[in-house]
């Protein structure tokens, strides 16, 4: 008798637990809907940054590229003139490329670049169909003009 | 029977299967929501307004699977498997009554039940131990090792459990002194002391409980769902099947739980009785309520062992449900 009352004991237990949890709150993240914030250090999608006066911070250096442990990092400088002024030194990336596959986002460019040029910014979702689409060039990396869009660049750049 | 009477029958069983269809999609849905809160997740809602059109894309998704043939397989009893199922679980509820008899609905006289046979509880047992030919008949056919232990498990396990299934009955049918689940429904109605529903629930508590008991075992749903234990026999019963047809044995499985839960409602809850308004609205709330206990038994317990699948039916169920009998039968005696 006190088995049979032990067990319908455990019983209650178990429906009480059950029954319980329907009323709180479901701790899915409703994540296409509702896009949980990442830490501010969290290292994703790399972004070519620029000064306030919208000279490019990139001073074609090849640092970033060097230490690379995946070596995803392709630069290629070039000459700035007085009448194609980039950058405020003497040269600036010509081509900038970046192999989003090869990437293992540890952020040695970011610490490696001596202007604060590269930095890995906060989007993450960027998968694609091919790997061509991965490979990300300047025009895609370069942050948009302060002067032209203030806005986009500032809270890109966080 | 004249071609009114025969158009009324077809139109009363197009309701029944329409409704019992669409309870059977909702049904899903209401676990898979229910169980989902349980494991503090939201369950489906993706597809309509907080995942309401789930049963339909999952039905949509079902027809359009192959329908998949495995070598060896036993073809005649392979396709007549499933609809033995189907329509076994389809019949048992052309005789439970949904209101009471001779309402004007449209200007047309008509009672709220399809037959109302003089074995009515004699027809529902019939139909659910034939409902178990489909399952064993599926195993048999299937050509594979899982199947033929689901199929097994579920002949041993609804031989055990019909017996106290029937048994439990047998109190109701000896306070009501009928077969026909109309005179039960009937035999519930008014109340004590004016205002406790005179419900067998109230005088055959034991019964009630050992019914609730076997029907979950009868309907192979959790804790009692060996017939179809996952983990040890990859689906039991319907491993071999795809598509459409898997379809129909998910169908009769819910339907089932339906019928169970309608004839729970009828024998012991008062069927369609209840206060303040009578009629389909009360069954249809104490269905939802039943089928709500066994979603939770679900969430809740644990599937039983086979021998303690064994020992709880033979050895405690069944003897709990001769006891029933005995003191009923003392109680009509003592009590008039």
């Amino acid at each position: 008798m006190a088995g049979l009352l032990a067990d319908l004991g455990a019983f209650a237990r178990g429906f009480r637990t059950t029954i319980g949890h329907i009323f709180r709150k479901p701790v899915t993240q409703q994540y296409p809907d509702v896009i949980p914030p990442v830490q501010t250090r969290f290292r994703g999608r790399h972004m070519l940054m620029r000064y306030d006066n919208g000279l490019e911070r990139c001073i074609g250096c090849s640092l970033c590229a060097v230490i690379c442990p995946a070596e995803a990092i392709y630069v290629e400088a070039a000459e700035n003139s007085d009448t194609a002024r980039y950058s405020p030194g003497e040269r600036y990336a010509k081509r900038y490329e970046i192999n989003m596959i090869r990437c293992i986002y540890c952020g040695y460019c970011q610490e490696a670049c001596p202007t604060e040029a590269i930095v890995l910014g906060h989007e993450y979702a960027f998968s694609d169909y091919t790997r061509d689409g991965l490979i990300y060039t300047k025009d895609m990396l370069l942050v948009p003009d302060p002067r032209q869009a203030p806005a986009t660049s500032a809270s890109a750049a966080d | 029977m004249t071609a009114g009477d025969i158009v009324e029958y077809v139109v009363k069983s197009a309701i029944i299967i329409v409704f019992l269809l669409t309870a059977f999609a909702y049904m899903t849905l209401y676990e898979r929501k229910l169980v989902g809160r349980v494991q503090v997740r939201h369950g489906p809602n993706r597809v309509g307004p907080g995942g309401l059109l789930q049963p339909v894309a999952d039905g949509v998704k079902l027809l359009f699977k192959q329908a998949i043939t495995p070598r060896g397989v036993d073809f005649p009893l392979y396709i007549l498997a499933p609809a033995i199922s189907v329509v076994a679980a389809l019949v048992t509820f052309a005789v439970i009554p949904v209101g009471p008899g001779g309402v004007n609905l449209f200007g047309y006289r008509t009672d709220l039940w399809l037959a109302d046979l003089d074995v009515g509880v004699l027809f529902v047992l019939a139909m659910s131990s034939l409902g178990v030919y489909g399952i064993v008949l599926a195993g048999y056919a299937s050509n594979s090792k899982y199947s033929l232990l689901g199929g097994l498990r579920a002949s041993a396990q609804l031989i055990s459990y019909e017996l106290s299934l029937g048994l439990s009955l047998v109190g109701v049918l000896m306070l009501t002194g009928s077969l026909s689940l109309n005179d039960i429904v009937n035999g519930q109605g008014g109340t004590w002391l004016g205002f406790i529903p005179r419900w067998y629930i109230l005088v055959q508590p034991l019964a009630f409980i050992i019914y609730a008991i076997s029907g979950v075992a009868e309907t192979n749903r959790a804790p009692f769902d060996l017939v179809e234990a996952e983990q040890e026999l990859v689906g039991g019963y319907h491993t071999e099947y795809t598509g459409l047809r898997f379809a129909l044995f998910f169908m009769a499985e819910y339907i089932n739980m339906v019928t169970i839960s309608a004839l729970a409602a009828t024998l012991f809850l008062g069927g369609w009785r209840g206060p303040f308004f009578g009629g389909p609205w009360w069954l249809l709330l104490k269905i939802a309520l039943l089928l709500t206990g066994y979603v939770l038994l679900r969430a809740t317990l644990p599937r039983l062992r086979y021998d303690q699948l064994m020992h709880f039916g033979w050895r405690v169920l069944l003897p709990l449900s001769l006891l029933n009998i005995v003191i009923t039968a003392i109680g009509i005696v003592l009590l008039g």
